[in-house]
């Protein structure tokens, strides 16, 4: 059976026909192909398929896509402001905070929801906020200098070059 | 992974998801937040023909002040309840077990009703409403009635729940500031629930222990009040010796769970590790 639904998805409004079992994360990779949000363990542990949904970070392979009706998503296609870097964006590039990339929308999306209400993370406040984002490649102390570097440039405070 | 067909309905009313509940029966399932649900769903653990959606209903939301007791809806997520200022102030092992449950993404999404309906023998939610007792209150086919916490785990994913009922609302009564709460969790590493979690609620005058409310989950195959350890507190100064003497109560008498995680004797060693720190941790 197949239920109609309506959401914004980065600014963009969309209107469709979805099976009421269709994954949200399928519904946002298969239909709007925004492949940028990835499928990684596909149980919400691993986090790389974390949204904003309504400004909270979400884990979407465990949500319907009819869930999502009326809600507003932001992936991270939707985070850079035209041609200009998301902050978070910036730090993952300029503190080397990735190196396969497959975890790294998820954490910036984990991350863009701490910083929406707590724009000056302690470390271990920015640690305790990745406890469901997985990076098998960095240790981790990279993305957490990453969302250090967008928190201060966020608070317009220098950036250690 | 992809669940099984089924059907979908979002319900306008609580009234109107009872409804449909009794005329489903054990073919329909309560959708909140979903966070217990989908992930059995996908591994077609339970493959329910229809899942009723009450996330939409704004009865079931938001957390109400009633005097003397904190009246907090079923489809209030755990993220809402960690940061509410009336939890934290009024029904602090509320709040407190909530910042540990799962994770960020999964408290803004995941629902306190969901979770106890679900009954997983390792979550969180179930110590601490023991702790504070709280009572449960359900709305079904016979009407409205409400179940103490400490009645309402029966098993492994099972509760008192009749089959058309849904739980309304969590009731938990204030504590004043000479309570004092704290949650000791031994971490399944990847999944965040509980191996052994003890959540304690004790009322102190000074270093005296007025009267205590311990309860455990994890240990076995539903949250339990453990009664020897919480009497052990009451009315005793609180010292090293004393502390030691009740936490070695700890998990008596029940049927303890052995996985592949932890064995029974280790789950029985950590059920006293873990009374001792929220004890000590509670009146720190």
């Amino acid at each position: 059976m197949k239920k109609q639904i309506n959401l914004t998805v980065n600014g963009k409004a969309y209107s469709h026909e979805v099976e009421a079992r269709l994954l949200l994360v399928h519904y946002l990779r298969d239909e709007l192909r925004l492949t940028g949000t990835h499928v990684g363990c596909d149980t919400s542990s691993c986090g790389s398929c974390t949204i904003l949904m309504d400004g909270l970070a979400v884990k979407c392979c465990t949500l319907l896509a009819v869930q999502a009706d009326g809600a507003n998503i932001t992936t991270i296609e939707g985070l850079a402001d035209n041609d200009s870097l998301h902050p978070l964006q910036e730090g993952f590039r300029e503190e080397h905070g990735l190196q396969c990339g497959f975890c790294t929308p998820g954490m910036i999306m984990t991350a863009a929801d701490l910083l929406s209400t707590n724009s000056d993370p302690s470390e271990q406040e920015i640690r305790h906020a990745l406890e469901g984002n997985f990076c098998r490649c960095t240790g981790y102390h990279n993305i957490v200098k990453s969302i250090q570097y967008a928190a201060n440039k966020i608070n317009n405070k220098e950036v250690a070059s | 992974m992809i669940p099984a067909a089924f059907d979908y309905h979002k319900a306008t009313s609580v009234a109107e998801a009872v409804g449909l509940l009794k005329e489903h029966g054990m073919d329909a399932k309560i959708l909140a937040g979903g966070h217990s649900l989908i992930p059995a769903m996908k591994l077609r653990l339970n493959q329910p023909e229809l899942l009723i959606d009450i996330s939409g209903i704004a009865d079931l939301k938001g957390i109400k002040d009633e005097g003397r007791k904190l009246v907090i809806g079923a489809a209030c997520t755990h993220g809402a309840i960690a940061s509410s200022a009336e939890v934290n102030k009024d029904a602090p092992i509320l709040a407190i077990t909530a910042k540990t449950i799962g994770d960020i993404q999964i408290r803004n999404k995941g629902t306190i009703g969901g979770s106890i309906a679900h009954a997983d023998p390792a979550a969180d939610w179930p110590a601490a409403l023991i702790a504070a007792d709280a009572t449960i209150e359900v709305l079904g086919g016979g009407g409205s009635r409400t179940i103490a916490a400490t009645d309402f785990f029966t098993g492994i994913y099972d509760t008192a729940l009749e089959e058309d009922e849904v739980i309304i609302a969590i009731h938990v009564p204030k504590v004043s500031s000479t309570f004092t709460s704290a949650y000791a969790k031994f971490f399944q590493p990847a999944s965040r629930f509980a191996i052994v979690g003890c959540a304690v609620v004790m009322e102190m005058k000074d270093n005296y222990c007025v009267s205590a409310r311990v309860a455990f989950t994890g240990v076995s195959d539903m949250a339990f009040f453990d009664e020897k350890v919480s009497s052990a507190l009451a009315g005793k100064s609180l010292n090293d010796e004393t502390i030691a003497a009740a936490a070695a109560q700890a998990a008596q008498g029940v049927d303890t769970l052995g996985d592949h995680f932890a064995s029974e004797e280790y789950r029985e060693h950590l059920a006293k590790v873990y009374a001792e720190r929220a004890i000590r941790e509670a009146i720190a």
